[in-house]
């Protein structure tokens, strides 16, 4: 089994590269989300409308952020993964969809917990919020086509078309939902980005965005390691029972 | 025309298949595969075929990558796998006659005599025995010319007679300058046909 | 090249008109889930004529749904696929004959009878002849982003379940889009820049899916 042996090798470059920055990425992680949390829940001021609500913000904006900067991630590693063949680009792929997913997930949670307070029900059809839920179909569709082959290869290349097709559809869609909502909704609704935002907020905020790129990368590492590890394991064991 | 293949490697989900298979064919050769079950016969048909892309080395026809330029091998070479790409509601002519307009030349009514289908001809090919099936598949391969015959089991449910058919019809392409790559577990007995042992034999021409 | 287009989208047709049930299943279920939503909502006149527009999309994209995961499967049990992947015409072309075919047996049937259906709705002359000019523009997005899914999940098992899941959320344009065309035509308001977006859309997915399917394909055979 000499066969092919630089595909599987390729990783390790990858593997040592991601061990030596682990650490420092889950500090990093823990550090700025325990800032951003306490300056987002303690010293940000509270809105002259929306009261302790509008802390909600610092938990819901930058998920939605991710929501989105991961599908477009997992975007560009599947055209690498389908021009450079590069394992570990459709590997990533894969890796980052359940974590976008979850951000995504966290992103509709708190928008309809922070919904509840600001206009008087957990769910509005408003713009972003569908732009959401869209976008979490739009990863369970691709988790859904990974799980359904046996041939991880193949699986790879399958979902790589899908997730660039759906890159592709991603701009109309936001576009057809924000022009549906503006059709649809009364524009009295206040939106979740509301009047200007001043500096005492913005800055916890972008500490939470920087908290969730890393918690995302040290997820990831840890998601990649595993699926290399999980391959392998398989290559070990079928060249074992081939021998 | 010339059909050349080296150093393919077959991977199938994370299974070897095949290792290092070479082979090379010129106007007028045939090579038989052979090879126990699971030696990847069918495998490396289909790689030559344009279907399986090989992990490793690449399959050349008149000297250019069939996977660079995918155009230049189109339409050359005529496959028969172990389905018989027939449609049940069809009948037998007009699966050939799709087939045949498919490649862009149509002696339907020829390829129909020569494989004796001509009295089952107007019958839906869903209510066909196994052996007419095939040879309405096989009989594609008259139908419309192609230079390259890739033939994975186009014996399998024939009877002797067919067989010998068959073989006639094989023999009668090579003499025309054509070529084949077939799989079959019963030696043809057509002159000139040289072998290609998936089992680690090498090749003889 | 040509006449191996043709002459595939001729086999699907025969195939179509021989195998006459799929035909008249999709047509039948399209029926059946529309006359649904008067017995859900209510028989008032006024909110029939509201929802009208939306029950039709939604019917129509569920009912293209149902014969999709057809598209290719078919060929691919039967070892025809192979022959279509390696055959003279561009895999490109093989995708836009299926989906030529597709639009003809499965979405232009529902396109015929949707005058029917929108009557019964209680909706408007104008409203009427939207919804026809909206689903004539529209709905070959609907064939050629069900392709890429077709693509994708040929050959797999629970293919059709998962080819809604992928596909439903790329036709949200189309739906809101040829929504908006006869509600704009009821109210009587322009409705050309609806339109002229239906017909974008399709284009769009001209020029996208045929190539993404085919990849998906050369995929499936692999």
């Amino acid at each position: 089994m000499a066969i092919d042996f630089h595909k599987y090798a390729n990783p390790t470059r990858f593997l040592r590269l991601a061990s030596a920055v682990f650490p420092w990425v889950t500090g990093a992680a823990v550090l700025l989300l325990v800032t951003g949390l306490y300056m987002g829940l303690f010293v940000a001021p509270e809105d002259y409308q929306q009261g302790e609500t509008v802390r909600i913000m610092f938990v819901h904006v930058p998920a939605a952020w991710m929501g989105m900067s991961v599908y477009t991630m997992m975007a560009v590693s599947a055209a690498a993964g389908l021009i450079w063949k590069h394992p570990v680009a459709d590997l990533s792929a894969k890796a980052a969809a359940p974590i976008g997913a979850c951000f995504t997930l966290l992103a509709l949670v708190t928008g309809a917990l922070w919904g509840q307070p600001m206009w008087g029900t957990y769910w509005v059809w408003d713009a972003r919020l569908t732009s959401m839920l869209i976008l979490l179909f739009l990863y369970l569709g691709y988790m859904a086509l990974w799980g359904s082959f046996d041939d991880h290869s193949k699986a790879a290349r399958a979902a790589a078309i899908l997730v660039l097709v759906g890159a592709i559809n991603i701009p109309v869609i936001k576009f057809s939902v924000d022009w549906w909502n503006t059709l649809h909704q009364p524009a009295s609704v206040a939106t979740l980005d509301g009047p200007k935002i001043h500096g005492s907020i913005l800055t916890p905020l972008l500490v939470m965005g920087a908290a969730y790129m890393m918690l995302f990368l040290s997820v990831f590492i840890i998601r990649v390691k595993a699926e290399i590890m999980d391959r392998r394991l398989q290559i070990m064991k079928i060249s074992q029972l081939q021998e | 025309m010339s059909l050349t293949a080296t150093d393919l490697t077959c991977i199938r989900g994370d299974r070897l298949v095949f290792d290092k298979a070479a082979l090379s064919l010129s106007a007028g050769q045939a090579l038989w595969v052979k090879g126990k079950n699971g030696a990847g016969k069918t495998s490396l048909l289909r790689v030559v075929a344009g279907l399986l892309k090989p992990a490793r080395g690449s399959v050349c026809w008149n000297g250019i990558d069939i996977r660079e330029d995918p155009d230049a091998y189109q339409g050359h070479c005529h496959y028969i796998g172990h389905q018989d790409a027939l449609k049940p509601v069809l009948t037998a002519r007009e699966n050939l006659t799709f087939w045949s307009t498919y490649a862009g030349v149509s002696r339907v009514a020829e390829a129909l005599e020569i494989f004796e289908l001509s009295r089952i001809a107007d019958m839906p090919a869903g209510i066909l025995s196994a052996g007419q099936k095939k040879r309405t598949n096989l009989a594609r391969l008259v139908a419309s010319p192609a230079p390259l015959w890739i033939l994975d089991e186009p014996i399998s449910s024939l009877d002797t007679h067919y067989i010998r058919l068959f073989a006639d019809c094989l023999a009668a392409h090579l003499k025309d300058g054509g070529m084949a790559l077939f799989a079959t577990h019963q030696d043809l007995q057509v002159d000139g046909v040289g072998y290609l042992d998936l089992n680690g034999g090498g090749t003889r021409e | 090249m040509m006449a191996g287009f043709l002459g595939l989208v001729r086999r699907e047709l025969l195939l179509a008109f021989r195998q006459g049930s799929a035909l008249t299943l999709t047509l039948a279920f399209f029926v059946i889930a529309v006359t649904l939503f008067p017995l859900g909502v209510g028989p008032e006149l006024n909110i029939l004529q509201r929802i009208g527009p939306g029950v039709l999309w939604v019917g129509a994209l569920l009912s293209c749904l149902l014969t999709l995961d057809r598209m290719f499967q078919a060929d691919f049990e039967d070892g025809s696929l192979d022959l279509l992947m390696i055959g003279r015409v561009p895999v490109e072309l093989v995708v836009l004959a299926k989906v030529v075919s597709h639009w003809l047996t499965s979405i232009l049937p529902l396109i015929l009878i949707t005058p029917l259906l929108a009557v019964s709705l209680n909706m408007p002359f104008d409203g009427i002849v939207a919804m026809e000019f909206a689903l004539l523009l529209g709905s070959p997005a609907l064939s050629l982003i069900g392709s890429v899914g077709a693509g994708l999940t040929v050959g797999l098992r629970r293919g059709g379940v998962l080819l809604s899941l992928m596909v439903l959320p790329l036709y949200i344009p189309v739906l809101i889009f040829g929504v908006a065309a006869v509600e704009a035509a009821i109210a009587v308001l322009p409705m050309a820049s609806h339109l002229s977006l239906l017909a974008a859309m399709s284009l769009g997915a001209l020029v996208v899916c045929p190539v993404a399917a085919a990849a998906a394909l050369r995929l499936a055979v692999d």
